[in-house]
């Protein structure tokens, strides 16, 4: 078959992006031409700000050097400039740096001329000295300048602005900022946060000339500028002047060609333009009116556009909601949403000008609409993800200001700005890696997302606790190009653009009864999925169809189908239950007897009141299993996404100061869940009084007696950070604290993303939700723990299934070892 | 390297999962069987943290170390990038319904 044609037009981040994403999904479809104006391969263009400043050089900012044009097979054209797009005839003329037409027939168009820097029309634009900040050219003229004259101007103070005078001061040039508003970058910072910012940088020996409004730029004696001459009379001297007075994205050659523009080239969400051959990406295109000028939307548009032009046809672009995290001359702001103050909204302010703190958070009907963060901005993500998802924030309206910042206390000796860390600190504490690994492997890969720096460096892959410190790095390693990612609508994995939410959304909608099933239907793209989705959708499977779904093992993590937790050597830990930690000479009898038997190395005390049998062979499994299965024992779960323990203090039964019977509610409760699959392991503690020995407040569900009743708290976790848990609402009696508790659990089990642990999914849907479902309605809630016990009804012990297995079918035989 | 040693019947060996070989010269050898049908056998050891890749999912022709999530493919033991790394390969087959290993 004849191999199809493809001409980019442009060969910037967007448009280079979308090469990448191409040939990662149809490698061979397509030959391609890419004409770039400029002579230089794709560069990050965010980064040009450090190279003026001297911190870096073009070397470093490169995304893809010539050999990986011509590793893809890439025809490359630098230094073309394409004169005009032939529709009729469906072909690209372009005249190469010698002055020679080429002509290019293509298939498929890629118009990715990304953005032009917008020069007022006042008289003397054309002078030499006058420049824009847009390429490396500029760049280059810049720091030419900055060795050879003193004095700079730069109009407009908006980001691109500020850090062109950055880079000139750092240069050593003396350098004025000339502005026509009251306050520095006013569209995305509010006065408070502006007017700080511009103290800042005046500390720094900037000056600023806000109002103004050039009149005229003044050639000197040598016919170079030499002043800048505004409305109100006023003069200041200049040997340089950098216009950043915005940018409009460059749609010449588009219009030229009669393709449909308005503010850029209009797209669809397919980035399709009005003609089906042309897309459309990047800066100079125009989806649903909005033409896009940061990186991570225009990542996410090459991700579609490659799809559709490998003619798989799914994924749209549905349009971004934007946030502003910037590094502004060493300081952090960050933005979002409408800040602007409009009727209804509600302001709540931080400001300690002493530390360089600001943070404005405005709120409207008890959701958040707008922030500006200045100084310390780990918390933006956390911002943005309330305002993306609209949630319901009055339960956490008392401390929204302070923020959420996803940063344990574990590990990193306090530090919580990435900024100030040497490059020997360690970061990641689960992997061990410093920041220097960091930052070197996001230059080096040019790396965008946390999750490709999880890849690459495993940082934050483990417990994550440390995500916060590594978003801030990339943040500032990357400049403006990152954006930190929706989590809530991200894909399960590479295996499809699905996220959780569809996914749980299908399998409930059409009835999906196993992995095998989902996966076709939900137009799954590797044969058998992977590691992380297939034990997602095995649960999604089994929690929304219990006793209909088709269990698959071999779509569980090691854990769940041997039973037992597999140890770094290889070997298994074995847990028996106990339930509520209460246990009987019998019972210990039985596990000292086989501690003994099989030999085991470490018996030891679990914090969940149970005994773990550490170190035991895989092929012991199944015997060891059988004996305790003759003593009346039961797995404990102690490996699973599932019930674990249920923790009690001694209570009434004993204690002197008990009000209520912790261990017998506790036992009730660990019978009533025993054998439940979850989103992710779920713990429960039962104190009998509120000095709560059994620790109810970093449980999933943890249970307080006080002499009227019980108190319910959820949401609570003792792990990575450590989460205490919500007062959820006060009961009368055990049964009560079963079916209020249980139905929480069940909501849990219905809308929980897999490995969401309950107080991640608390702060996800809101307690707002959970209160409706469980405590409003008391319909739902008694549907809710019905469901609960249905789909626990007959759980058999997975120990006493497998031993009197005596058929040898495969699951037993793979405890057995073939030797040769 | 001997001859070819009958291993087990490929029934034997779980869709999707694996068995475990132990020779006397080679110590533990993972035996794999994909979706296809396909055998593989890989040395027993992850070379990251030597976790035991028989007890990893296996997808597609790869399988996921259980300890720290390595993948390695089957075919030839090299681990996906952007980890490095391989776990010595064992030359295997199906032959009327046995698994025959060479070791």
């Amino acid at each position: 078959m004849r191999k199809l044609k493809l001409v980019m037009v442009g060969n910037g981040m967007a448009g280079v992006r979308t090469l990448e994403e191409l040939r990662k999904i149809a490698p061979d479809m397509y030959d391609i031409t890419v004409f770039g104006a400029e002579p230089h391969p794709n560069y990050n263009r965010i980064l040009l700000s450090p190279v003026l400043a001297g911190e870096m050089t073009i070397q470093d900012i490169i995304l893809n050097d010539l050999q990986w044009y011509a590793d893809n097979g890439i025809t490359l054209h630098l230094g073309a400039r394409v004169t005009e797009i032939d529709r009729r005839n469906r072909s690209v003329i372009a005249t190469d740096r010698n002055g020679q037409t080429i002509t290019v027939d293509y298939d498929r168009l890629l118009i990715a001329t990304g953005s032009t820097p917008f020069m007022p029309p006042f008289p003397g634009r054309d002078l030499p000295g006058v420049i824009s900040y847009r390429d490396i050219k500029d760049t280059d003229e810049m720091i030419d300048a900055a060795a050879r004259y003193r004095h700079a101007v730069v109009i407009g103070a908006g980001l691109l602005g500020l850090e062109a005078a950055n880079g000139l001061a750092l240069r050593g040039m003396a350098v004025t900022v000339v502005h026509n508003s009251e306050w520095i970058m006013e569209r995305q910072l509010d006065r408070t946060a502006g007017k700080m910012l511009q103290a800042e940088l005046e500390k720094k020996g900037m000056q600023f000339k806000m109002n103004a409004q050039t009149a005229e730029l003044v050639a000197g004696e040598s016919g170079r500028v030499a002043a800048v001459k505004f409305k109100d009379g006023d003069s200041i001297p200049a040997d340089l002047v950098c216009v950043a007075a915005g940018i409009r994205p460059n749609v010449e050659l588009a219009e030229k060609a009669g393709i449909h523009c308005n503010r850029g080239i209009v797209v669809n969400d397919t980035l399709q333009s009005y003609d089906p051959r042309v897309y459309a990406v990047g800066e100079c295109a125009n989806h649903r009116g909005t033409a896009y000028g940061l990186v991570a939307p225009l990542f996410e548009q090459a991700k579609v556009c490659a799809n559709h032009l490998a003619e798989m046809g799914i994924g749209r672009y549905q349009g971004s909601v934007t946030s502003t995290k910037l590094k502004v001359a060493g300081i952090d702001v960050f933005s979002a949403g409408d800040f602007s103050g409009a009727d209804g909204a509600e302001d709540i302010v931080l400001h300690d000008p002493g530390l360089g703190i600001y943070k404005r958070i405005v709120l409207k009907d008890d959701k958040l609409v707008g922030a500006v963060l200045y100084g310390d901005t780990k918390d933006g993500a956390w911002y943005f993800q309330l305002l993306r998802d609209e949630q319901d924030i009055s339960d956490i309206r008392d401390h929204l200001v302070f923020g959420n910042a996803h940063l344990g206390d574990v590990g990193h000796k306090g530090n919580n700005v990435a900024a100030g860390m040497a490059d020997d600190a360690e970061v990641c504490g689960c992997n061990g890696v410093c920041k220097g690994t960091i930052v070197k492997a996001i230059q080096e890969h040019g790396l965008f997302s946390l999750e490709d720096v999880r890849k690459h460096t495993k940082a934050s892959s483990s417990c994550g606790s440390c995500t916060g410190l590594v978003e801030q790095i990339l943040a500032s390693t990357v400049g403006g190009a990152y954006q930190p990612s929706d989590s809530n609508n991200k894909a399960v994995c590479g295996c499809t653009d699905l996220s959780h939410g569809e996914v749980r959304h299908a399998i409930n909608q059409h009835k999906l009864l196993s992995v095998a099933e989902a996966q076709q239907h939900l137009g799954w793209r590797t044969p058998n999925g992977c590691a992380t989705c297939r034990p997602a959708l095995n649960y999604y499977c089994l929690s929304s169809w219990p006793h209909e779904a088709i269990d698959d093992p071999q779509s569980r993590f090691i854990n769940e189908r041997a039973h037992a937790n597999i140890q770094k050597d290889g070997t298994y830990s074995v847990v028996p239950r106990m339930w509520g930690g209460l246990t009987t000479p019998t019972e210990l009898r039985a596990i000292a007897d086989a501690a003994e038997k099989y030999r085991v190395p470490t018996v030891k005390v679990t914090g969940g009141q149970r005994i773990d049998l550490l170190g035991v062979k895989k092929e012991d499994l199944p015997q060891m299993w059988a004996d305790f299965a003759r003593a009346g024992m039961v797995s404990g779960h102690a490996y699973g996404k599932s019930l674990r323990t249920v923790k009690t203090c001694v209570g009434s039964e004993h204690c002197r100061f008990g009000t209520q019977r912790s261990m017998a509610l506790g036992v009730k409760l660990e019978k009533m869940l025993y054998g439940m699959w979850s989103p992710h392991k779920v713990k429960l503690a039962v104190s009998g009084c509120p000095r709560n020995c059994a620790e109810s407040g970093i449980k999933d569900v943890g249970v307080i007696g006080v002499d009227s009743g019980y108190e319910l708290y959820i949401g609570g976790n003792g792990g990575i950070k450590t989460e205490v848990a919500q007062f959820f609402v006060k009961v009368q009696d055990d049964d009560e604290v079963m079916e209020y508790g249980g139905a929480f659990i069940q909501l849990y089990r219905e809308e929980g993303f897999y490995l969401e642990r309950t107080c991640h999914y608390l702060e996800r849907v809101g307690m707002e939700h959970i209160r409706q479902r469980v405590l409003d309605d008391a319909a739902s809630r008694k549907a809710l723990y019905e469901k609960l016990l249905f789909a626990l009804q007959d759980y058999k012990d997975p120990w006493a299934e497998i031993f009197a297995d005596k058929s040898g079918g495969s699951h037993k035989r793979e405890f057995e070892i073939i030797k040769v | 390297m001997t001859d070819w040693t009958r291993i087990c019947a490929l029934t034997d060996v779980p869709v999707l999962g694996a068995r475990v070989v132990e020779s006397a010269r080679e110590g533990r050898i993972a035996v794999f069987r994909n979706s296809a049908d396909q055998v593989f056998a890989l040395r027993d050891r992850c070379p990251h943290k030597a976790g035991p890749l028989s007890q990893g999912i296996v997808h597609g022709t790869t399988v996921t170390c259980p300890l720290h999530s390595w993948k390695i493919q089957l075919e030839d033991g090299q681990v996906v990038a952007p980890d490095v790394g391989c776990a010595k390969p064992y030359p295997i087959r199906v032959e009327d319904g046995d698994v025959l290993l060479q070791l």
